[in-house]
This record gives C-alpha cells, sequence and structure tokens, in this order.
C-alpha cells in the first residue's frame, strides 16, 4: 500500500493518532517575522503548493533578495497590503500534520489593529507571540509584545513565546536567557505561565524541523509545542451548557410527533438520563434522547451539534440555554465584564446596543465604565475617561433587558464571551468578556 | 424499571476528530443562518463543495425538509453531467431547486456577452444578484473555502453584502467566537460559509467517510484534451480544437468543475474518493492553480471579481 492511500485512509476513518482540530493566532510587531513564520509552517509541512509558491516568487512586491522566497507573501491576502507591505486584517491559514489539524489566524502587529488580534485570539486555543532577536537582544520587550501577551492574558489562551531570526544575533544563547527572563517576569505580573522557543522563521530553525545551529536548545520546536498542547474545548468537569439553535418538530400529530432541541453543546457534556435546567425559566426535565442524522447517541461532549428531546413538554425556544440544575441561579440583568471596543464609532454613552450571546439576543447598556486597562502596562487599570474607543479595553457595568448567564469567560468562554451590535449601523461594536453578575445592588439605578 | 439507554457509564470527556470538529461547526452555522435569517437560499452548483454543504444541511435538519430553497445560477455553459447529478441529487432529496440563469440576464439585456465562448464567470455575479432581489432572499448559503485563495482566506464565515451585492474588504464586521453578526437593513445580504474552516483534502475524506455521491467527471474517465500551457482544455462543444491544436485521448479528472470555457481537467486514474484523497495529499499545484484558467490573469483577480458580488 502507497504511503497516501495509507494517510488517506487515516484521514478519513478518524484514526486515534487525530489530535482534532488546534486554533492559534499569530501576534507580534510589525517586521518580527510573522507572515515569514506562516508560510514557513506552511511551506515546511507541504500545505503551500508549488503554484502558490511560484506565484510568490513572480510577485512584484517581493522584497526578499534574488532567488529566495519571500515566504510572507504567501499569507498577505489583499491588494493594499501586497502594495504597502503590511498585514490588515485577519487572514485564516491551514495545515495538518499526522497529529493535528492546525487553522492559523494571522492577526497583524500594528498598534490601531488590536482589535483584530482579539477577532483572531476569539476562536483560539494558543498565541504564538514574536519577538524580534534583535531588536530585543537587551533584554528589553518592545510595548506591543507586552500589549500582545497583555491581550492574551485577558483572554485566557495558551501562551508560546517564538523568538525569532535568531541567526541574527549569531544564535546565541546569552540573548535567548535574557530574552527569557524578560518573557518570564512579563508573564509573572500577567499572572500567566508562557512558553518560549529560539526560531529563525526565515531559514527554519526550530519551526518544523530541528535546528543544527543551536546545540544548546534542548527543548522542543516550535511545531512540537503546538502538536502537545491540550485543547481548550476538552477541557473536562466544565458545566454543561447547550444553547438552544432551533426547536425542531417533525411527525405533527402522529404517534411519532417529535420536538427537539437543536444545538451544539458549547461546554461540558450532556448524555441521556441527565437533568437538565432551562437557564431562563428554571424548568427542569430529564434528557430522554441525543439524535444526530447518524443516529441516536448516548452522550455529547463540547463541540457535537446534536437534537435533545426532553421526557416532558416544557416551554423552550431559541435562545435558551440548557444547563445543569441551578443553571437559572447563574443569570443576571447587571454584569461586571471587561470590554475591548472594536468600531471606530466610539461607545455612545446610554446607547442601547443588541448583546449577542450564545444564541440569545437582548438590549444593553453599558452603565459606567470602571476603570481602562492600559495594555503596554501588564493591564494595569488606569483611570477612565469616561469614553471608549476602538482598541479600548476597560472594565465595565453593564445593564440587560433579559437575564443573560454571568459565566466568566476564564471558566466559560463560549458563553463567557459575548458581543455588542450597534443598532444604528449593525456593525460589531466591542467584544465583551463576562467576569461575574454585579452584586452591589446599590452600584446602578438603570432600567432597561 | 431501568431503562435501556441509562446501561452505559457516563464518560467525562468526548473528543472530536478534525473531521467531527468541521462537521460540527458547519451545523452549527447552518442552523444559526436558518435561526436569524427569513429567507435564505443554499447555492448549488453540483460541484463537490456543494454537495458536501448539501450533506451538512441534512445533517443539520433532518427528519424535517431544509428550511430554503437550493439555488442555482446557471452559467448554460455546464458540463451536462453537472446538470444531471443536480436534478437527480434534487429529486432524491425531495428538496426545492430555484435556477437563476445568466441566459435569462442576457435575454434582458443585463448581461452582455462578446462571444458565446465568453467564459461567463463575471456575468454569474449579476445574475446572482438578480436572484437576491427577484426572491427577496437575505443569506445566500455557499460552499466556498479558505484555502481555495488568498482573498478568501479573510473573508468572514457570515459576510456582509450592502445594498449593490457588494464586498468591502477593508470594512468587515469583526467575527468572535461563533457568534454571527447577522443584522440587516433592507436590500442588504449575507453571504455565509459553512465550510470555510476545510481545505480540499478534508472535503475529499468527508466525502470518502459520508459515501458522497457525486458527478462522474470527479474521477477518473477518458477525455480529448489539449495542452495550454501548464493546462488540459476539454475539447467541447464551446471549447473545440483549433486548426494546429492537438488533440489527446488522456485519462482525466476534473478537481472542480465551474464554467466549462475555463475549467481544465488534470490527469489521473484516481476512480474513488479515497484514490483522490491519496492524490490530494500528494499534489504540487493547488486547486485554483491547476484548474482555473481565469484567477491566474491577475495576481488580484479573485478579490476583484469577489468586490463585484462574485461568490
Ligand atoms: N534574518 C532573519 N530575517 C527574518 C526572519 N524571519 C523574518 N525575517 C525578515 O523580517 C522581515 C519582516 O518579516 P514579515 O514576515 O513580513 O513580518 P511581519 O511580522 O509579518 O510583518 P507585518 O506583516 O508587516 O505585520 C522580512 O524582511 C523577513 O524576511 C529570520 O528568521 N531571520
Amino acid at each position: 500500500m502507497a504511503l497516501g492511500d495509507h494517510s488517506a485512509r487515516e484521514a478519513v476513518t478518524g484514526a486515534e493518532r487525530d489530535g482534532g482540530v488546534l486554533r492559534f493566532v499569530t501576534a507580534g510587531s510589525v517586521d518580527d517575522g510573522k507572515s515569514t513564520l506562516i508560510g514557513r509552517l506552511l511551506f515546511d509541512s507541504k500545505a503551500l503548493l508549488r503554484d502558490q509558491a511560484e506565484a510568490i516568487a513572480r510577485s512584484r512586491h517581493a522584497r526578499a533578495d534574488e532567488g529566495e522566497l519571500d515566504l510572507a507573501l504567501a499569507v498577505d491576502g489583499l491588494e493594499a497590503e501586497r502594495e504597502q507591505g503590511i498585514t490588515i486584517d485577519v487572514a485564516y491559514r491551514y495545515f495538518a500534520t499526522p497529529r493535528r489539524t492546525f487553522i492559523i489566524a494571522d492577526a497583524p502587529g500594528h498598534e490601531q489593529y488590536t482589535r483584530n488580534m482579539v477577532t483572531g485570539a476569539s476562536t483560539a486555543d494558543l498565541v504564538v507571540v514574536l519577538v524580534d532577536a534583535y531588536r530585543a537582544r537587551s533584554g528589553q520587550l518592545l510595548a506591543q509584545t507586552r500589549r500582545h501577551a497583555a491581550i492574551a492574558a485577558l483572554m485566557g489562551l495558551d501562551i508560546v513565546v517564538a523568538v525569532n531570526k535568531i541567526d541574527l544575533v549569531d544564535f546565541s544563547e546569552t540573548v535567548f536567557a535574557a530574552i527569557s527572563a524578560s518573557v518570564d517576569r512579563l508573564a509573572r505580573a500577567l499572572g500567566v505561565t508562557a512558553r518560549i522557543v529560539p526560531i529563525a522563521a526565515k531559514a527554519g530553525d526550530n519551526v518544523v524541523d530541528r535546528s543544527t545551529r543551536m546545540p544548546w536548545w534542548t527543548g522542543p520546536t516550535l511545531l512540537e509545542l503546538l502538536e502537545t498542547t491540550p485543547l481548550r474545548a476538552a477541557k473536562a468537569g466544565a458545566a454543561l451548557r447547550f444553547p438552544v439553535q432551533r426547536v425542531v418538530r417533525a411527525g405533527g400529530s402522529t404517534r411519532e410527533a417529535y420536538r427537539g432541541y437543536a444545538g451544539r453543546v458549547e461546554s461540558g457534556l450532556v448524555a441521556v438520563g441527565d437533568e437538565i435546567e432551562v437557564a431562563s425559566s428554571g424548568a427542569r426535565a430529564i434528557v430522554a434522547g441525543i439524535s444526530t442524522f447518524d443516529g441516536p447517541r448516548t452522550h455529547a461532549g463540547a463541540g457535537r451539534s446534536i437534537t435533545v428531546t426532553l421526557d416532558r413538554e416544557i416551554d423552550i425556544s431559541r435562545g435558551d440555554v440548557l444547563g445543569p440544575p441551578g443553571i437559572r441561579d447563574a443569570t443576571a440583568v447587571r454584569l461586571i465584564a471587561d470590554v475591548c471596543w472594536l468600531s471606530d464609532a466610539p461607545w455612545a454613552k446610554g446607547r442601547r446596543y443588541i448583546l449577542k450571546q450564545g444564541t440569545a439576543k437582548t438590549g444593553a447598556v453599558v452603565t459606567d465604565i470602571l476603570f481602562r486597562r492600559d495594555p503596554a502596562a501588564d493591564l494595569q487599570e488606569v483611570a477612565s475617561p469616561g469614553a471608549l474607543a476602538m482598541n479600548d479595553l476597560a472594565r465595565v457595568r453593564l445593564t440587560v433587558q433579559k437575564p443573560i448567564l454571568a459565566d466568566a469567560y476564564e471558566d466559560l468562554p463560549a458563553t463567557g464571551g459575548a458581543i455588542l451590535i450597534d443598532p444604528y449601523t449593525h456593525q460589531t461594536a466591542a467584544a465583551l468578556f463576562l467576569r461575574s453578575a454585579e452584586q452591589d445592588e446599590s452600584a446602578s439605578e438603570w432600567s432597561i | 424499571m431501568r431503562s435501556e439507554a441509562l446501561a452505559f457509564e457516563r464518560p467525562h470527556t468526548d473528543p472530536l476528530s478534525h473531521l467531527d470538529w468541521l462537521e460540527s461547526e458547519a451545523i452549527h452555522i447552518l442552523r444559526e443562518i436558518a435561526g436569524e435569517c427569513e429567507s435564505p437560499a443554499l447555492l448549488f452548483s453540483g460541484g463537490k463543495d456543494s454537495a458536501v454543504v448539501l450533506r451538512l444541511a441534512e445533517k443539520a435538519f433532518r427528519p424535517g425538509r431544509l428550511p430554503f430553497p437550493l439555488l442555482h445560477v446557471d452559467t448554460g455553459h455546464n458540463f451536462p453531467e453537472v446538470i444531471a447529478y443536480r436534478d437527480r441529487r434534487v429529486a432524491e432529496l425531495g428538496e426545492r431547486l430555484v435556477v437563476a440563469a445568466v441566459e435569462d440576464s442576457i435575454a434582458r439585456g443585463t448581461v452582455v456577452v462578446r462571444s458565446e465562448t465568453d467564459s461567463r464567470n463575471a456575468a454569474q455575479a449579476v445574475t446572482l444578484l438578480e436572484a437576491v432581489s427577484e426572491h427577496g432572499f437575505d443569506a445566500l448559503i455557499g460552499g466556498a473555502r479558505r484555502d481555495e485563495e488568498k482573498a478568501r482566506a479573510k473573508e468572514r464565515i457570515v459576510s456582509f453584502r450592502d445594498a449593490f451585492g457588494q464586498w468591502d474588504p477593508k470594512a468587515q464586521r469583526p467575527e468572535l467566537w461563533s457568534l454571527y453578526n447577522t443584522e440587516l437593513k433592507r436590500g442588504e445580504h449575507l453571504r455565509a460559509f459553512p465550510i470555510s474552516n476545510w481545505t480540499e483534502a478534508d472535503v475529499w475524506a468527508y466525502i470518502a467517510r459520508e459515501n458522497i455521491p457525486l458527478p462522474d467527471i470527479y474521477y477518473a474517465h477518458e477525455r480529448d484534451v489539449i495542452r495550454r500551457g501548464p493546462l488540459l482544455q476539454p475539447v467541447t462543444p464551446l471549447t473545440p480544437a483549433r486548426a494546429n491544436d492537438k488533440v489527446e485521448r488522456l485519462t482525466v479528472r476534473f478537481r472542480t468543475v465551474g464554467d466549462i470555457t475555463c475549467t481544465c481537467p488534470v490527469e489521473s486514474t484516481a476512480a474513488t474518493p479515497l484514490e483522490v484523497l491519496a492524490e490530494t495529499h500528494q499534489a504540487t499545484l493547488s486547486e485554483r492553480g491547476a484548474t482555473r484558467m481565469d484567477d491566474r490573469t491577475s495576481e488580484a483577480s479573485m478579490e476583484r471579481r469577489k468586490r463585484e458580488g462574485y461568490f
């Protein structure tokens, strides 16, 4: 049997080695080599094909020296980007190894595009933060690096720091150690851990193939780190969150009449026989069946799209969330959240935005800005000027029209994350990272 | 009495293989569009990507009917096998098919063609937008993938089109988590791409796993072709051999099926989805690079066409 046949069959059967899908976002300052790194990952894992490589080579905008591929051009998608030689929006890239499938969100490094990193990071398990070894050779990290690590910490991502262009400091262990110490200090200040690896993206050292030019490095390559990081969704023990997408009726009034609730398990696990509760009403029922097009299941974990049937008729519609008994106590109308403002139209005080959480939509007013966070200074709290503009990070208090789940983003990212939509322009105005219900009853007099 | 269904040990984890993950994400997207939009349609061309989306729609909505009609933009430049397949699938599934024909746009005068054999890829966008306003569709679900092309790599899963059907790549709505912003004003519409995150290899692996029927021309068959640079152009009534052309009879298959005047097969003996998948793993040319004459013209041609409403 040819090798190709073998991997083909494995891809179909979802063989045991299938480590699922790891999504990661790349972040770095302008010219740290993000695009080159992605090009390298695609090229070395053979996801970048000959004609694409040729198109790069014949591009009018190639910056690389004669005879060398400018790998960055493989990922800079839009015309304007090619002309300016910069990345201006999130692009998605794909590659697979025999162990795992990867989706990369390429988020740009410019300060004014922080929102794009937040966007790319929202679906990611992990962030690769690039550091230019030459620019950081004294051990001093750039403000932009601190900013990216801070956003990753705020969003609870696994952090991998790739110290790139190590060739420009002669593969020096001393320089790497100095940068490594700074990264450790930064991680401690942010309350996270970060793994670190020295690479040269352009030549490929320690990206996919182990470098022979850094014998002092005995740690994993970047790809090995990516292949072995546990997936976020697989986190065992998380509470069940099943937002209902559709109520499914079939069979009319026949004996087989069927009423099911279609949706995706966003966290935790649901099994036949479990008692569930509807978050909005507190009504309870027992799971009678879990069905799919491919037949019934006994259980379904995070990430599975299913249809649930219950042992009794209770009032459930799109936007409701099924969870464990007691889930209703986790709902609130006044909440505390961190916000990243995304829209170029600044926050309008008093405006009622549309809040979307899971499949639920409700009106929401940001009532107070408690403080701003300075992402370039390890998320330090700074006094709020009472305004929110694009790329601002702040802690806010909000009031919603109908109760929503006050799930903490760090524990339950699928329901702890929400968006605000401007009701007039329909732009996606803000990303919310819910932290808790507001405990202080007198905190705000807003009624909505 | 202890019910049969309860006679198992409750597990704590339920890991998904990468195909399961992709499938589940696509089902979630289809159900979101059905839940939030009033009048969606699913583009069904008879090509492999739309065949996959159609299977995913069955997975999302059976045992009920699909909550939207199928829509085919008929260029008139079709492979007959593909049209036969389209009609067979629609009949088997018992769903409704709406056909929007470029020929009708030509008759109306909204599309002008220079010659019968010009590619109708650009004209397709006009006919598609006419169908959107005629039927009042507010969301078009399609099988485009981000790995197909660089401009598509930046496309949102749910992507906004203004009242002129235009895509503005610089004013895209940020898309976070799986929270899709589906808010629209009158005349605007959405494009939704449930298999955005799939690669060509994923598509073939899924076709094999699910036994999804496809038009025969996706598998190895004999065909008269003419070598044009790196491409093999099929000899058809719309693309006849010219005086000095050397016609060869080769064993080929199509990797994509589009406008017959600009879609080329590749040499292959792959007769089953698994054999195609094995070739895909060893391919050195991208899907569009090997088969599309129109995308090669300029570095930015896909991006320009997309802005103008192309799918
Ligand atoms: N010496 C050396 N140069 C590198 C390495 N990696 C990238 N470069 C160069 O650094 C420059 C910037 O690389 P890019 O990949 O375009 O940087 P980027 O971070 O994607 O920048 P933006 O796209 O503008 O955000 C290019 O000239 C690369 O060739 C490396 O490992 N060693």
